[in-house]
This record gives C-alpha cells, structure tokens and sequence, in this order.
C-alpha cells in the first residue's frame, strides 16, 4: 500500500487550454515527443486530434488523453496525464469535462495576439474547478512577440501571478522542459485514498464496434482491475470489467488503474445509454457513498432538422446519431416529420460549428447524403389560453392569433477587437438586434465589448459577419443570459404554390419584408430550373411579402448522333441523375439540398 | 439470343481535317498508313466472323471520320473485303457510307456504287459559307452542289444530308434559308442536330473562355421547333428525334441502335454489340492496326446483364416516333412485359405528359421531345441500381 501511495505522489494529471490557434495542439505534439511517448518518426502532426476533421480545420473537438512518463531534475520519475481540451465556444462543456479530470491547467496565450475571449472563458473555468494554472506564453520567436505586453495583460485581467510563466514556443521546441518541470512542482498529486470503495469519474467515451463501449475514466479513490464488478451511479447498471488500460497515446492494456490514473475500462458494455459521461464509477459490491459532483451539463442552443436524402437511409441515420452521441453527450435528438422532407431528426447542438462537425462527420464518416434544415433556437410562446410552449421547430409555431406574446433567448456576447474596430462591432451588433452593455479597455489598443444579443442573430451569420467586418482580428465568445420578450412572426416559403414547412423560419417583424425578398431571391439561383415555372413566394400569415420565379427549362435534348455508343449516352444520362440524387423532391419540385439552409447564405447588408 | 447480328458498323477514323466541334474517333489524314489501316480491318473482319459466323446482311454502315477520303483503289479493295467476310447480303440490303461534300469525285462514287453501298450521307451541316467556315468545315455550298450531282450521275438516289443548329453566331434567319436550300433538293431524308460542346474540342476551349457566341436556350428551341415544322410540312416523318425522311426511306442501320438489337462493330474505336456484350475497339490507328494483326483489338468488352439491356431498350426505343415497342420487349427479354417490369417509371411519365401509350407501347409525347434527357435518365439505374 505505501507503494501506491509513493506512486500516486508521481502523478501529476493536467491539461491545457488555450484560445483557437495559440498553439494548443502544436505544444501537446511537443510535451508527446519531448517525454518519448513518440518519437519524432512517429509524430503526424497533430497527434491527439485524431479525426480527419480535427486536422483539416486544424481545431480539437474531442478531447484526448495520454500517459507520459517524465524524469525529472529532481531525478523521480513521474507519471503525467495530458488531458487535451477543445478551444471553440462551442465546446465548453468538453472543456468543463477534462478540467474535472485534472489538478492542473497550462493556460497557452499567444505571445503576439494576447488574451482573447475563449481564453477568458477556459481560464474562469478552470478557476471554479480549483485548478493549478501554469501560465504559458506561446510563439515567442515570432517577431511580432510581446511576451512582456501580454504577461502584463494576463495579470491584470485574470489577475495571475505571471512572475514564472515560461516563455515557450512549441513549434521550435522552446520551453517544453521548463513547462514539464513546472509541471512536476506545482500541479498537486491526487489526493484520493486507495483503500476507499472504488470512485472514479467518467469523462468521455466511445464505442468500439468489437469491445462494446469503451469508458475513459479519472479514479479518484479505489482501485480497479480486470475481474472487478463495477456499477454506474446513475444508471445502476452493474458490468464485469474485461480490460483495463492507459492512453500510451495508444490504447494499451494495463494491471490495474489506482489513485489519479486516467484510462480506459473495457466491460462488456453494448448499450450507449448505460454509461453516461460525469457519471460516477464505483465497486458493485462495496459502492462509495456519494457520487462524485460531475460536472455542469450544457443544453443545446441550437436546433436544426436532419432529414437524410434517401428515405431508405433513416434507420442509419438514428444509428448514426446514436453512435455520435456516445463521444458527444451535448448532442440530442428526437425523430420528426416533414411534410416536405419526410422522416428525420430534431437535434440539437451546442452552437453551429457543433451543428456543422455533427453534420459533416455524418456524411463522411457513416456515408448519408443530408439535408439540413436552417438552424432554430427554442422560442417560448405564451397562447392567449394561458399556456406557454417551447418551440426549436418554426413549422410548429402556433397560428399568430393565438399568441399572447413570444419570448426569445439572448446571449451576453463578449468581443474583444483592436480598438480600431469598435465603430465596425457596434455597427454589427446593433444590426443584429443587440444592446449594448458595456466597454472596458485591456490595454491601451485592446477593447472588451460586451452586447446583449438575441441568440438567433447569433445563429443566423454572425460569426462570418463578424469575421469580415474586422478583419478576423475579433475573438468572440457568448454565454446565455435569459429570455426576453420579442416581436417576432413566422414567416413561410411556398414553393410553387406549396408551402414547405422544412424552410419557414422566425424572424422578427420587422425584419421579415427584407429577409423574405432575399431568402426567395437565394433561392431563384438555388433551385435549378425545372419543366415548368416554378414560383417562389414568402408569406407572413396570409400576406405573400416576396416573390420570385425559377424561370422553365425550356428543353433538355441528347440529339446529337453518337452512332452505336449507346455506353456513352449512358454515361450521359449517369451524370445527369448523379445531380438529382443531391436533390430532394418537394411537390413538384426538385429542391437542392443547399436550398433548405438559403437562409443563412444570404447576405443582409447588400 | 445466339442468332448472328444482321447489322454491321465500319469506323474510317481518317478526315481531311478536324472540325471545332468533333470529337469522334478521327484523325488527319495526312502521312497516316490508310492502306495498313484497310488490311488491319480486313484481318479483324476475318477474326470476327470466325468467332460469330455472319448470317444475312441487313444493314452495313461505314462512318468515320470520312470514309470518303480514301481513294477509289482504296475503296474498291476495302468494299471488296467487306464483301468477302460478310457474303450473304439481303436483297433489300441498305449500305450507307458517310461522305464529306469535296471528297467525292465520279470515279470514287463509282467505286462505291460498284463494291454495293446504295445510301449516301453527307455532311453538310449548313448552307451558310460563313458559318461553315467558321465550324471549321473546308467544304463550301459549291461542293455541296457538285457532290450531289456526281452522286445522281452514277446512280445514287438513296441519300441524306446532315445539317447543324445551334451553332456558334447561328441565327433563326440563317438556318430558316439553310432549311429553304436543303429542302429544295428534295432528298428523301435529313438528320439535323443540335450543336453540343464536347471536352476536348476547340470549341470546347473557346466556350471556358467565353468566346463561344452560341443561340440562347430560347432560340435553339425555336429553332428545333422551326426545323420540326419546316420538314413536316415539307411531307417528312420525324421518325426518330433528329431523324427526318420521306416514308420508305428511314434509316434501317440507325433503327438497329434504337431497336437496341445487336451489330457488329469494326475498325478503331468502333462499338459493337453482340451476344449480350459491347465491346469499343482501340482507338489510334497504329496501336489498332498492331493489335488487329494479333488478334480481336479489343479496348474494353463489357457484358451487359437484363436489367440494363432492359433499361437500354427504353432509352433507345423512345427516341423513335415508333416508340418502344411491348411485343420487341417481350421477345428481346423472354417474355418479360414493359409495363410491369417498367410500371413505376411509364407511370410517372403518362402522368407528366412526357410520354403516350401506343397500341404497342410508348412513345414521347410532343412535349416529351423536348424533355428526351429527362424521359431517357428515368430508365438510366431503374433497375440496375438499388
């Protein structure tokens, strides 16, 4: 037993956060590479984000944890658990995940740009869950690298002590020792007791198609084997554990995890719904007595329809969806029905890159052409009846004289811009319905804006807005701060003198005459032409406020003579209905898959 | 099926010139080994018939390229071995060659008359001497004039112009006195096209950099219509959708395609279809001719299975006015009947109006015509898909 509390003293569990593009993945490639988890033959970069996605859009979605050995000048051996966290708003909930696996935080800024809003937002979260933070100034060769400037910025407005903050630069290898030695000396060991009735933390994990559900744990008393019973506090159910195992970054087998591991359990477990990530891992037989606290569960924000092209491949996409959800708690969804689209899925998400990932890693990696309805908040509509309903779908919003009043969810919207944009952030944000609440300097060139705005307008195409008004120089980040009381209407699409329920939205009264001409104007280019002419109307109520026309086609002949090479004219023909198969027949009509999210392709200020 | 096809295609890939728009498997004549070429052919022939023995000719089609090109010596001995491997020709036999206005002087056409082809089809394209110039054709209306003579003066009667709309600085004036001229000539039949921009082509080039001044969609279909019109009142059937001839005079050769009934096909990149198999030949002149010497030049043979052979009948059968026929259907697929195995597709298109039923099966419906990709792609992985 002193053994393992020796080792448990060795163990050092910590993880990084960073805002986007500070060099968070680039240094956790150097802290692999420095201890030897991987040598540099090894290295791809990138290691811990595996997904194909991750690496092309160069951003961390799951997290991802590894065990690393590291010598130490004070000559021990320690063992270090990396703890990878994502950077986007979207994923807080991930990030809250992680830090409840951890004692530590190494908070990577970058040594040109500063502060930005997610790092904000990471670092207040570490600080609620008690965490060690190691500040780390990143990019230090750059020749624009103001280590001084932002050391400053980081003590005034987190109000760290920067006096050690290692001068770093992962991608010419500079300061990854010092970073593991500060490590080693100020990241607490675990505390837990070995001889307590196991208690671990799940915080993540998988489905493996051949070993069932793989659950990523953090132990924090207890022990636990092959062999050991084990029982999920929230769910009660109870599994024998097969294999037990650590992040080497490869899944390796191992005896057993003790005291501050971090690793994998293997149990038999077929049912996704029976692990649920935050849940508390205990011994069947000798339980703990509490569980642990978890952590705070983050509801969906944003709603959208999937709806798959082909109608034969909705059993796929609820398997599909299931499986996501496994590795992604924040997901949910529930099946719908459109009149225009036929079956699918209500889901929702934590914000629209979340909507765009589960989207796009639907169609790559289980293969279903999609068809994504515009994004939705959840309204709260009062009925003159008295009741209140909560609405994430705009083809089910009640008939306008029924309603008392709708109220719609706002979001405190912090942004922080050289000083240079703030006339382009107020423009913006008033455009978007906001309202402003406050502006406080950084430094002498570097400004805080906060905006109270209606989440929708969030959703809507405020983030590319914002990215092209001031020049991509703008960090952003929101949290949701209530519900307030809106004018809004709901405005529908026909189609051809059918109204398609997959493209009415809600949008505020005042806005509907201009967004209504622009979505039909988008739409006229979308929708190809077709055998006849197709009219294209948005109506608020019974009112028709714009209208378009998909001129005809007016032939569509193969009268050229290919003599006897009937294979060519097929091929022709292949090619032709290769281009139907994005499309979805509405009516009469053939729509194109892009044109249910028309709505967000437009461009208000044109 | 086993029986032997009745219908042959020949591919001289040899032309004086490539036009803008061509694509087809052809070359420029000159320095190329036109007699190697012939003999090659000659061997193929041999190869093929050992493999499937011919029964009666029908039909025989030589294209090109431009068949024509060749010399009389030269076609005297290809005709010749034409009729060495093929022997037995059915007394009504149509024999048609392609033919380019200019390259048809008596002796040649007498050399043809003389080795059997009976049809003649010009490449005309249009009556304009500027627009023909400017599609890259080296013929004028001159030749135009003369070719026909000289063919009338040895004794072809049987003959065929091809004409182009759709082309580049076409106007509906221009192609309206194009129709006035063809029609003057009172030939027994006319195949017009639409102009279509393939890969690979000058126009093609021109056209990605938009300086390709082609008819708007609404003038190339008024011109079609005009085309439509003009030939109807001028008393020809429009038996198939660029088809036109005078009744009696259809081309029986084409009719094999759309009756999606077999063919032998030979010469560089010729298809065939034979036995439930296409097969498309090498296409260079050299690398056919090596290959030839050795044994069937074969680029690619593909078996094609009853579900597509199926769907292939449809796509075919309904560019022609008589449609595609349930009693040709039931034979070619052992009793399979149209409407069942189909019933899904006809029924979406009656109810479109893009397609008639017939007392023997279906045809496009005026409007259909105009919509033929569209009625065509319905067949296109109905049942060989999924």
């Amino acid at each position: 037993m002193t053994e393992l509390l020796t080792r448990q003293k060795k163990i050092r569990n910590f993880c990084i956060i960073a805002h986007i593009d500070h060099g968070k993945s680039t240094l956790a490639d150097r802290i692999l590479e420095y201890t030897g988890a991987l040598t540099s033959r090894e290295m791809q970069a990138q290691v811990l984000d595996k997904m194909d996605l991750e690496r092309e859009r160069g951003i961390t979605i799951k997290l991802q944890a590894v065990r690393l050995n590291y010598k130490a000048d004070d000559g021990e051996e320690y063992i270090l658990n990396l703890i990878d966290t994502p950077g986007h708003v979207d994923f807080t909930y991930e990030v809250s995940r992680s830090l409840a696996a951890c004692e530590g935080a190494l908070l990577v800024v970058d040594a040109a740009q500063g502060i930005e809003a997610q790092t904000l937002a990471n670092v207040y979260l570490a600080l609620d869950n008690d965490l060690e933070i190691i500040p780390v100034i990143n990019k230090i060769d750059l020749p624009s690298a103001e280590p001084e400037r932002v050391k400053q910025e980081i003590e005034d407005v987190i109000g760290l002590d920067t006096s050690d903050a290692v001068h770093a630069s992962a991608k010419a290898g500079i300061g990854i020792k010092e970073i593991l030695e500060q490590v080693v000396q100020k990241v607490p060991a675990p505390t837990g007791d070995p001889e307590e009735p196991l208690k671990a933390l799940i915080f993540d994990s998988h489905y493996d198609p051949y070993k069932g559900v793989i659950v990523y744990v953090r132990v924090v008393n207890g022990s636990i084997k092959s062999g050991s019973k084990i029982k999920m506090m929230a769910t009660n159910k109870t599994f024998e554990v097969i294999e037990v195992g650590a992040f080497k970054p490869s899944m390796t087998i191992i005896d057993e995890l003790n005291v501050g591991d971090v690793g994998f359990i293997v149990a038999g477990i077929k049912n996704v719904g029976d692990t649920r990530v935050g849940d508390t891992v205990t011994d069947a037989k000798h339980p703990t007595a509490e569980p642990l606290s978890g952590y705070r569960k983050i509801n969906p924000m944003v709603f959208c329809g999937l709806y798959p092209i082909e109608t034969s491949d909705y059993n796929d996409l609820r398997e599909a969806l299931e499986k996501l959800q496994l590795n992604d708690a924040s997901l949910t969804f529930e099946p719908e029905t459109s009149t225009a689209l036929g079956f699918g899925f209500r889901c929702g998400f934590l914000g629209l890159l979340h909507m765009e990932i589960i989207q796009e890693r639907i169609e790559r990696e289980f293969n279903i052409p999609l068809i994504t309805t515009a994004p939705s908040v959840i309204y709260r509509v009062t009925l003159t009846n008295g009741e209140e309903l909560q609405i994430d779908n705009p083809s089910l919003y009640p008939e306008q004289g029924k309603i008392e009043f709708v109220e719609e969810p706002f979001v405190k919207a912090s942004i922080i811009v050289p000083n240079d944009f703030v006339g382009a952030i107020m423009e913006l944000c008033q455009g978007k319905r906001g309202e402003f609440v406050d502006m406080q300097y950084l430094d002498t060139t570097r400004v805080t804006i906060t905006y109270q705005i209606p989440l929708s307008e969030i959703v809507y195409d405020f983030f590319d807005q914002l990215k092209s008004s001031t020049k991509g120089y703008a960090s952003f980040d929101y949290e949701l701060s209530g519900y307030r009381r809106s004018n809004l209407v709901k405005m529908d699409i026909m189609l051809n003198g059918e109204q398609v329920d997959a493209l009415s939205v809600i949008v505020h009264r005042e806005r509907a005459y201009n967004r209504g001409k622009l979505i039909c104007e988008k739409l006229r280019e979308l929708i190809p032409r077709q055998m006849f002419e197709v009219p294209v109307q948005a109506s608020v109520g019974t009112k028709v406020i714009a209208r378009e026309t998909v001129k005809a086609m007016r032939k569509n002949v193969l009268a050229k003579c290919y003599g006897g090479d009937i294979s060519r004219k097929r091929k022709l023909l292949e090619k032709q209905k290769e281009g139907k198969k994005r499309m979805k027949q509405v009516g009469s009509v053939e729509v194109p898959q892009e044109a249910f999210m028309a709505v967000l392709k437009i461009d208000e200020s044109k | 099926m086993s029986a032997a096809p009745h219908a042959i295609y020949i591919h001289i890939p040899f032309c004086t010139n490539k036009c803008h728009y061509c694509d087809f498997n052809s070359y420029v004549l000159k320095g190329q080994p036109v007699m190697d070429y012939l003999k090659a052919m000659d061997q193929e022939m041999a190869r093929t018939v050992e493999a499937i023995p011919p029964q009666t000719i029908d039909t025989i089609f030589v294209g090109g390229g431009t068949p024509t090109v060749l010399e009389p010596e030269q076609m005297a001995y290809f005709l010749n071995t034409v009729k060495t491997h093929f022997p037995d020709w059915n007394p009504a036999i149509e024999f048609s060659m392609e033919a380019n206005p200019g390259t048809t002087d008596k002796e040649k056409l007498k050399a043809m008359r003389d080795g059997g082809v009976n049809r003649i089809s010009f490449g005309v394209q249009s009556f304009n001497n500027h627009l023909l110039h400017d599609i890259g054709r080296i013929h004028n209306t001159d030749d135009v004039y003369r070719s026909l003579e000289n063919a009338r003066a040895v004794g072809f009667e049987n003959m065929s112009i091809d004409l182009m709309f759709g082309l580049p600085k076409q106007t509906l004036e221009v192609l309206s006195e194009t129709l006035d001229r063809a029609l003057e000539l009172d030939l027994p039949h006319y195949s017009i096209y639409s102009l279509k921009v393939e890969e690979n082509t000058l126009f093609h080039r021109l056209y990605q950099r938009n300086q390709l001044p082609l008819p708007s969609e609404d003038d190339e279909l008024m011109m079609y219509q005009m085309i439509m019109d003009r030939l109807r009142s001028a008393g020809y059937h429009q038996y198939e959708i660029s088809n036109f001839a005078k009744p009696g005079y259809e081309s029986k050769h084409n009719t094999t395609y759309w009756r999606n009934e077999d063919y032998y096909g030979i010469g560089a990149g010729a298809h065939g279809y034979v036995n439930h198999a296409r097969h498309i030949n090498i296409k260079g002149v050299n690398p056919y001719i090596e290959a030839a010497c050795k044994g069937l030049p074969r680029l690619n043979t593909f078996t094609v299975d009853k579900n597509e052979a199926m769907e292939d009948f449809m796509m075919v059968g309904l560019r022609m006015d008589e449609g595609a026929s349930k009693t040709r259907f039931a034979l070619q697929f052992e009793g399979r009947q149209m409407d069942e195995v189909f019933h899904k597709e006809l029924t979406s298109l009656l109810q479109m109006e893009l397609v008639e039923e017939l007392p023997d099966g279906y045809r496009l419906s005026e409007k259909g015509i105009l919509f033929g990709n569209n009625v065509f792609g319905t067949f296109v992985g109905a049942l060989s898909e999924g």
